[in-house]
């Protein structure tokens, strides 16, 4: 008997691990163990036995059982990896075909450069301030101390308008002027800062600026960021450390050298202008070191001075309790200077060639940890 | 403005070289921008005499010359000139220099087989006049040797300032030595020592007959009468000073008055009095009359303006421009000298109406010495005796120039607390008494007559800083602001920001784009509000109503350079009736995608790509998108059945987005779709400030939301806006969400189908529960015309 339970579950087990596929394998399942399988009709004999009888072929017979399952369960794994792995192998794709690409898009040099300052001067507590481009008269000369006849009037060859419009209907306190010209430069936030706010004053102003010039240098529309501090005891030596601080900040460079030399503003006295020492490295101006070194040479990068006494008191402060220092600078120019572009009308053409070029990441956000620089 | 070193040194006595002289004056703020010596571009060229003068063997009209250089041995030099023969001392040209007039470089050559070792030089090639018939002849007794650039008075370097508005002194060489000599580079000379060497003039009978009837535009009106002057070619001296300065020598009276405004910042003007009838008045111009100026151009004058007229006619614009009909000849005999001060306000205003400028207009805006007109016009007249000769006048003086004397309260600690600099008391009054200051004992300071900028103590501080040297002040930290450190930037500034890395992030290029336009462009855009009365081309003449145009423009330049894919933005402002409104402009033109293995062809863009940009940057500008409704076409410059608005509620604009119409896309040289946004970001309702950074406390639903679909039957003209809305009211305690996520439309059968996310509070809903919510979503359907799909 148990020469013929050996017979047959070797029979069984070869038949199993012969299985070529799952269907013969169900096949050797069910001739042996379905309803009429040969290993259930063994067990069915056991019922029939003697407990004698059935205590000595128990046990070989469910070990059939067992072993059969087991053999078919084995198959069955083996089986269904042989078929995962014949479908993976189906499944190999040419991993070298191209990606599908999002557009990647870019950020403006001059919005860049205008959050860089921005970064840099909140550091040095400076607020950000903005004014109308369309410009009253009266706040973008008269309250700087450039009355109608002034000469320095001639330097800023101002675009007027056609069109007025009354400064009370625009909803502005004072109705000291229409809104006529287009802003020549940023100093009227200056204004607007004093006449709104009570000092002490830290403000910088970034925005659009507008003069009717236009050659390889200058274009009618350009960026200017203008720089206000009024306070008590503000004097020339404080206005040379923030610009050195600025300067040296935005270029990040330590060897950053600054010249002033006297000058006028009519809304500044003193006044000066900033040079910036730089040096030739083929054929190129690299930024630092004193001008005054071999190869070296300075350029002009900013106008400031003491805010003059009549413009303090035309905002209604008084000259004698409050003083302060303001600064121009061209962002275009500081973008340049920082970044190599050596065409300034190409900043407002919206060629994507150029700006994917000198553009910059949406996650290029200048941070004072991570570098106001990109 | 532009001297030369010996102009300089008349006035200041001074040791200092040139090199410290330029870096003094950009130090004290008169910017230097340039210095040129005209020697240097006759370098190389040296005094010679020829020895001797043989035929060329090759050629008839050459000669060989033997040349003395002063080196000893003789020269060989081939020459073409026919006056060249021995014993003239003339100009050689040494090789290796190189020829003024045509930049020719000399080197040692063979002419017709013969050697020459440089050239001898005619007029015309060195630059020096219009002579070229033959090679210079200098005297005989000219230095053989010598460089003929010192020999010529040429070694004389130039040098070029740049005069700010507020120093009308510095446009005078006086007034830069005085400036010079306070820095601590010379002595200013007397201005008697200046003239000594000029007769003195003692006017006889008298003076001309000239009077004031504008008394504001002209408070004063001085002048003298030369008679039988010889006006002819100015001495060279003077007539190389003037070239040297770039001033083009004219005739002797009118090259002295040149020499005296140059020289010492006094505007003259001198009559030929043979032209004038009657006397001079300097009065109102009248409506329609008209002048021919010194530059051949007519002007027409209006009774705002001063002028200077006899009894006949308009003779002068007064302090800008002399007429041609009394401007002083060759012939001219008799001549009244003119020396007037004219109001500087006035003179701007009419100079700016003219849009004319001069020399003259330059330095009476500024405002001329007042306290000069006599001895100005003294040295103009003894300058007219010693080089023209002739007999002067008695002088009238016509009015009375104001004259003011200004005496500051000055505290010279001023210097330490404004100018951030401390410079002792005693240096401060020495360097204000070098610029002609004077200053009492308890600091009353009182300002020169010629230094009309300054009034106030704040330009004191000026004067002693930038004497002392602007570079001794030293940087001082600015106090860091108490308090812990805020936001720096306004909300606004803050959404502009989110908005454009936003925008950036999803792919789009920002553009920066002119902010005025053509009129055309702006057209169908709603029109330019404000035009520039003067614009610098028709291009960019009215300010843009929208950021559009700018944006398509850009869009074409990129695609007609070969771009197969174009997404531009741009944050900036939209300028309209009132006023100015930050806006941000997007524009999608060209291919969506390239074309791909995996997606096929490139497509289009389409309009729900600018309504997608629009909704996802409206989000980042903390807009309430789930609250947007679209409404209808956004206006004539879009297409009417591809476009629409994004509202808050009916009147809150905050968008428009589309795709824009065919006829302005042909304006701008455009085919195919091009779709644009635009978000009026000033329209967004800014976010309600929170208290604290805290969020409200997170509450999962306890239970798993159930999602059912419906299908819909709808008429066509139910937007598929107002069925997922009614859709998603018709239980608004279970209902969390419908969104549409089919459309079939065939034929006239138009069907949608939405999803509903139910989601259950406490307890898990019931069959009957999920039967009820069912009912009334199909019932809110049916109210709009939409019928369940069996």
């Amino acid at each position: 008997m148990t020469t013929e339970l050996d017979q047959l579950q070797g029979h069984l087990l070869t038949a199993i691990g012969a299985s070529p596929s799952l269907d013969a394998l169900e096949a050797c399942r069910v001739d042996a163990l379905g309803k009429q399988g040969r290993v259930t009709q063994l067990l069915k004999t056991l019922g029939a036995m003697t407990p004698e009888q059935r205590q000595e072929q128990g046990p070989a017979i469910h070990g059939l059982r067992e072993a059969v399952t087991a053999a078919i369960a084995s198959r069955k794994a083996a089986l269904e990896q042989a078929a995962l792995d014949q479908r993976l192998a189906a499944e190999r794709v040419d991993l070298t075909l191209p990606a599908d690409t999002a557009p990647t898009g870019t950020i403006h040099p001059v919005s860049q450069v205008m959050d860089e300052l921005a970064e840099i001067f909140a550091d040095l507590g400076f607020a950000v301030a903005t004014g109308p481009e369309i410009e009253t008269d009266w706040h973008n000369f008269t309250a700087l101390n450039i009355p109608e006849t002034h000469p320095a009037r001639a330097m800023h060859d101002t675009f007027y308008l056609q069109q007025g419009l009354d400064a009370k209907a625009a909803g502005e306190a004072d109705e000291r002027a229409t809104f006529s010209l287009l802003r020549t430069h940023t100093s009227p936030v200056q204004i607007r800062t004093m006449l709104n706010g009570n000092p002490p004053i830290r403000i910088i102003a970034p925005g659009r600026t507008y003069r009717s010039d236009s050659d390889a240098t200058h274009t009618p529309m350009f960026h200017q960021v203008e720089g206000l501090v009024i306070d008590k005891g503000i004097t020339l030596g404080h206005l040379k450390w923030t610009l050195e601080t600025f300067l040296k900040a935005f270029f990040e460079r330590d060897d950053i050298v600054l010249r002033l030399r006297p000058s006028y503003f009519p809304f500044t006295e003193p006044s000066a202008e900033v040079d910036v020492g730089y040096t030739l490295q083929k054929g190129k101006r690299v930024i630092g070191g004193s001008g005054d070194d071999a190869n070296g040479g300075w350029m002009e990068v900013l106008g400031s001075g003491m805010v003059h006494p009549k413009v303090i008191a035309a905002c209604g402060l008084d000259p004698a309790e409050w003083q302060g220092f303001a600064f121009g600078c061209g962002i275009d120019r500081l973008a340049m200077l920082k970044y190599g572009m050596d065409d300034l009308r190409a900043f407002f053409d919206g060629d994507i060639r150029w700006l994917k070029h000198y553009g910059f990441s949406a996650l290029d956000v200048p941070t004072l940890s991570g570098g106001v620089g990109a | 403005m532009k001297f030369t070193l010996s102009w300089l040194k008349d006035h200041l006595d001074t040791t200092a070289s040139l090199a410290d002289i330029v870096i003094g004056l950009t130090r004290i703020g008169l910017e230097v921008e340039g210095v040129h010596n005209p020697a240097e571009a006759l370098a190389g060229f040296r005094i010679a005499r020829v020895l001797t003068a043989d035929r060329h063997p090759q050629a008839d009209k050459l000669q060989v010359l033997s040349v003395d250089t002063g080196d000893g041995t003789p020269l060989q030099v081939v020459c073409g000139a026919p006056n060249a023969r021995a014993g003239l001392v003339g100009v050689l040209g040494l090789p290796g220099a190189s020829v003024p007039a045509n930049g020719m470089q000399l080197k040692v050559s063979a002419i017709r087989g013969v050697e020459s070792n440089g050239m001898m030089c005619s007029s015309r090639e060195l630059d020096l006049g219009d002579e070229h018939d033959g090679i210079i002849e200098l005297p005989d007794d000219a230095p053989v040797g010598t460089d003929f650039a010192a020999y010529a008075g040429r070694d004389d370097p130039v040098i070029d300032v740049s005069i700010t508005p507020n120093r009308q002194d510095c446009m005078g060489v006086r007034g830069i030595a005085r400036d010079l000599a306070a820095a601590g580079l010379g002595t200013l000379k007397p201005l008697d020592a200046v003239v000594a060497m000029l007769p003195t003039v003692d006017g006889q009978g008298p003076g001309p007959n000239v009077r004031i009837e504008d008394s504001a535009g002209c408070p004063a009106f001085y002048a003298q009468a030369v008679t039988g002057v010889r006006n002819g070619t100015s001495p060279d001296w003077l007539s190389r000073r003037l070239k040297a300065v770039g001033q083009k020598p004219i005739s002797t009276l009118v090259d002295i008055t040149n020499f005296v405004m140059i020289g010492l910042g006094r505007p003259l003007h001198v009559y030929d009095r043979a032209t004038l009838s009657g006397g001079l008045v300097a009065r109102r111009a009248q409506p329609g009359e008209e002048v021919l100026a010194l530059n051949g151009k007519t002007y027409a004058l209006t009774d705002t303006m001063t002028v200077i007229a006899d009894d006949a006619a308009v003779h002068d614009i007064g302090g800008i421009m002399g007429g041609e009909h009394s401007g002083v000849s060759a012939g001219t005999t008799d001549v009244l000298i003119e020396c007037a001060y004219f109001d500087p306000d006035a003179i701007a205003r009419t100079g700016q109406a003219l849009t004319l400028t001069s020399d003259a207009r330059q330095r009476f805006e500024r405002g001329v010495d007042p306290a000069f007109l006599d001895e100005g016009l003294a040295i103009a007249t003894r300058l007219v005796i010693a080089l023209c000769g002739g007999t002067a006048s008695g002088v009238t003086r016509a009015g009375q120039p104001p004259v003011e004397t200004r005496t500051l309260s000055y505290d010279p600690a001023l210097s330490e607390t404004l100018g951030g600099l401390a410079v002792a008391p005693e240096r401060q009054r020495t360097i204000l008494e070098t610029l002609g200051f004077t200053v009492t004992d308890d600091w009353q300071v009182t300002v020169p007559t010629w230094r009309r900028d300054v009034d106030g103590p704040a330009d004191l501080v000026e004067e002693v800083i930038r004497i002392e040297g602007i570079d001794k002040v030293a940087p001082v930290a600015l106090p860091r602001t108490p308090g812990v450190a805020r936001p720096t930037a306004t909300a606004e500034q803050k959404v502009e920001r989110r908005v454009r890395r936003a925008a950036a992030a999803r792919g789009l290029d920002e553009a920066v784009t002119w902010s005025f336009i053509s009129d055309a462009e702006a057209a169908p855009f709603g029109g330019g509000a404000w035009t520039l009365a003067n614009p610098i081309s028709a291009d960019l003449r009215v300010m843009r109503p929208s950021l559009l145009p700018g944006l398509l423009a850009a869009a074409e330049r990129n695609l007609r350079r070969g771009a197969s894919s174009v997404r531009l933005f741009e944050i900036g402002r939209r300028y309209l009736s009132d006023g100015e409104h930050p806006t941000l402009g997007l524009v999608l033109a060209g291919d969506k995608r390239a074309r791909g293995w995996q997606a096929g062809k490139a497509p289009p863009f389409d309009a729900f790509d600018a309504k997608a940009e629009a909704l996802a940057l409206l989000a980042q500008a903390g807009a309430p998108v789930d609250n947007l409704q679209v409404f209808g076409e956004a206006g004539e410059a879009w297409h009417p059945g591809q476009s629409g608005t994004l509202r808050l509620g009916p009147k809150t604009v905050l968008a428009a987005f589309g795709a824009v119409h065919p006829t302005v896309l042909k304006a701008f040289d455009l085919s195919g779709a091009v779709m644009a946004v635009e978000l009026f970001l000033d329209a967004i309702p800014a976010k309600r400030g929170g208290t604290g950074f805290a969020r409200p406390a997170y509450a999962p639903p306890a239970l798993q939301p159930v999602r059912r679909d419906f299908a819909f039957t709808v008429p066509a003209a139910l937007s598929a806006d107002a069925l997922v809305r009614a859709v998603r009211q018709a239980d608004k305690a279970a209902i969390v969400s419908a969104r549409l996520f089919d459309l079939f439309e065939k034929d006239d059968v138009r069907s949608m189908a939405v999803e509903v996310t139910l989601q259950p509070g406490d307890k898990s809903f019931t069959d009957a529960d999920i039967k009820a919510i069912s009912d009334k979503v199909v019932a809110a359907a049916a109210k709009q015309g939409a019928e369940l799909r069996g």
